[in-house]
């Protein structure tokens, strides 16, 4: 039986709740150890279709630092993470950029952007970096 | 020499909150100082999300969060010099500074917002011991490394302390290619967030070691294995429970300090626990015309409250300098007691009291179904249930104390209360 321990992260009590696959559930799963009913939605996500944020950088030519920060503009899949790095590592950008522009568009067909966090000036680094 | 209504020291979310909120009520000339290359503080080097929630009412990363703020005080036409490090603050508010292209700057100030912000514990600072190759760093060192500067601080990694910081960095090094063999933590719980524990560790399955602590680092030129033991409940550890992995880097994320040394210089009294200023409900330290804001006071565990703190001490700045601040009456002084480590701020003038004050503290453990209490002398004012404290979370008290008398001279104290037939 397919079945999982977890602590809720939907508030800061941290139920430590137990999800478990049950045919007979309406939702597909039954939840136990959960406080209250928003930790109930939180388990069943978690087992059917749990996503995450992916937030990282990718390299920058010409911009004062050599990392742009980047985010993905929604939750993807949390299986795909890794894929997702990959993809996103073999990306470079040149400075200026404008926080908000898209880097990415449809990040491995999951319908989400991956878009700058963060604007950049083109410039050179201060001279004592320079040196070498 | 030169002068300004208010000069505000740290271009972090403290210092950039303070410095609008000062020109937004009434402050003409405002200069704000910065260390680093750019405006915006630890933030910049924070790209994962979860910020602004409460101040915008969605989830930002923090380059994002620094940058409405940056944005904002350059809209404003708010001065600002950056590579710039202030050397001293002295009590009559005169500055001394240095930068490159200005050499040593003398800047004498109406009054001075403090907003430096914290640093991290180091290896030092805890006493580790063992040889001392490189590859030991802080997380957040490690954070910048990866984040800004693009080096990659290790292939094989282990991390001590389970402080927010080092949970996000687990992730983060995992995400970028390296293995994070697990974290290390002292206490029985963990410091940082739940949040943080599942989707920075569970995520990636990166064990958790509650009650561990480093007994030994290995390595001439570079960390070559580290040894964790378990610790028993003085924190000693116990033989015969030492487990050693062979890594390139151990992170330390062991707690963080707030950053002093000019309150020291200017006098300012700093709290025992926070090893911040003691500040009235102005947010102003003992120095009149000195406030200070941020984690500079007390290490905050979200950034939107460092916002909320440092709009209020950038207000009463320029309240300050209008004059419309009032230091005649009588002080209560407030403090935590019975569970309660720390409350902020430490004493109130009632006579400037305008609606609600908020009250930030910390607890000395984890606690259920408690209740927070609130006297002046015998007196209850407010008793609010908590389901669950932990000394990782910060808690807020709103108290109405308006109607108290001028003439009372009863200190505030704020206790925890174990909840009857819990």
């Amino acid at each position: 039986m397919e079945k999982k321990e977890m602590i809720c992260i939907v508030c800061p009590v941290g139920c430590h709740m137990e999800v478990v696959r049950d045919g007979k559930s309406k939702d597909g799963y039954e939840v136990s150890g959960n406080q209250c009913l928003r930790g109930k939605v939180y388990g069943v996500k978690e087992m059917s279709n749990p996503t995450r944020v992916l937030t990282t950088t990718v390299k920058i030519r010409e911009g004062k630092l050599p990392r742009l920060p980047v985010t993905t503009k929604g939750a993807i899949p949390k299986g795909m993470m890794m894929e997702a790095m990959k993809t996103i590592n073999q990306v470079e950008v040149k400075a200026p950029v404008k926080v908000g522009r898209v880097i990415i568009k449809n990040l491995l067909n999951t319908g989400v952007d991956v878009v700058a966090t963060r604007s950049m000036e083109e410039e050179a680094r201060s001279q004592s970096q320079k040196v070498s | 020499m030169l002068n300004y209504e208010i000069v505000v020291i740290g271009g972090g979310p403290a210092g950039l909150a303070a410095a609008i909120e000062a020109k937004k009520n009434g402050a003409k000339d405002i200069l704000v100082l910065e260390r680093d290359m750019e405006l915006g503080g630890i933030l910049q080097q924070c790209i994962h999300n979860g910020f602004g929630l409460h101040v915008f009412k969605e989830e930002l990363t923090g380059p994002e969060y620094a940058e409405r703020f940056i944005q904002e005080l350059k809209d404003m036409g708010i001065e600002y010099k950056l590579d710039t490090m202030v050397l001293e603050v002295s009590r009559d508010k005169k500055i001394r500074a240095m930068n490159r292209e200005e050499g040593i700057l003398n800047i004498h100030a109406k009054a001075v917002v403090l907003a430096m912000g914290c640093r991290e514990r180091t290896r030092g600072a805890i006493r580790i011991p063992g040889t001392r190759p490189a590859g030991v760093m802080t997380a957040g060192t490690a954070q910048r490394f990866v984040n800004m500067e693009g080096y990659m601080t290790g292939k094989r990694v282990l991390i001590l302390g389970s402080g927010d910081i080092g949970l996000i960095m687990a992730r983060r090094l995992t995400l970028e290619g390296a293995e994070v063999l697990g974290v290390a933590e002292l206490m029985p719980f963990s410091g940082g967030l739940n949040r943080n524990i599942v989707q920075c560790l569970e995520d990636y399955d990166i064990p958790l070691y509650l009650q561990h602590t480093v007994v030994d680092i290995e390595g001439k030129d570079r960390v070559e294995a580290v040894t964790i033991a378990q610790v028993d409940d003085r924190y000693k550890p116990i033989k015969g429970t030492e487990k050693r992995f062979d890594c390139d880097t151990l992170l330390l994320s062991v707690g963080l300090i707030p950053e002093n040394e000019l309150s020291k210089s200017a006098g300012i009294t700093l709290d025992r626990i926070t090893a911040g200023p003691n500040v009235n409900e102005a947010m102003e330290t003992s120095v009149e015309g000195i406030f200070a804001c941020g984690n500079v006071v007390h290490v905050h565990d979200l950034v939107d409250w460092v916002t909320e703190e440092s709009r209020k001490a950038g207000r009463n700045a320029a309240r300050y300098v209008s004059g419309a601040l009032k230091n005649t009456g009588n002080k209560i002084s407030v403090q935590g007691i019975k569970g309660v480590r720390y409350v902020v701020p430490q004493e109130i003038r009632p006579e400037n009291l305008t609606g609600k004050t908020e009250f930030m503290m910390r607890v000395d453990g984890v606690y259920q179904n408690v209740k927070l209490v609130a006297k002046i002398g015998e007196e209850v004012i407010r008793s609010v249930k908590r389901r669950h404290v932990a000394p990782g979370e910060m808690e807020n008290l709103m108290l109405d104390l308006g109607n108290i008398d001028p003439k009372n001279l009863n200190n505030l104290t704020i206790e925890l209360v174990q909840e009857e037939g819990a």
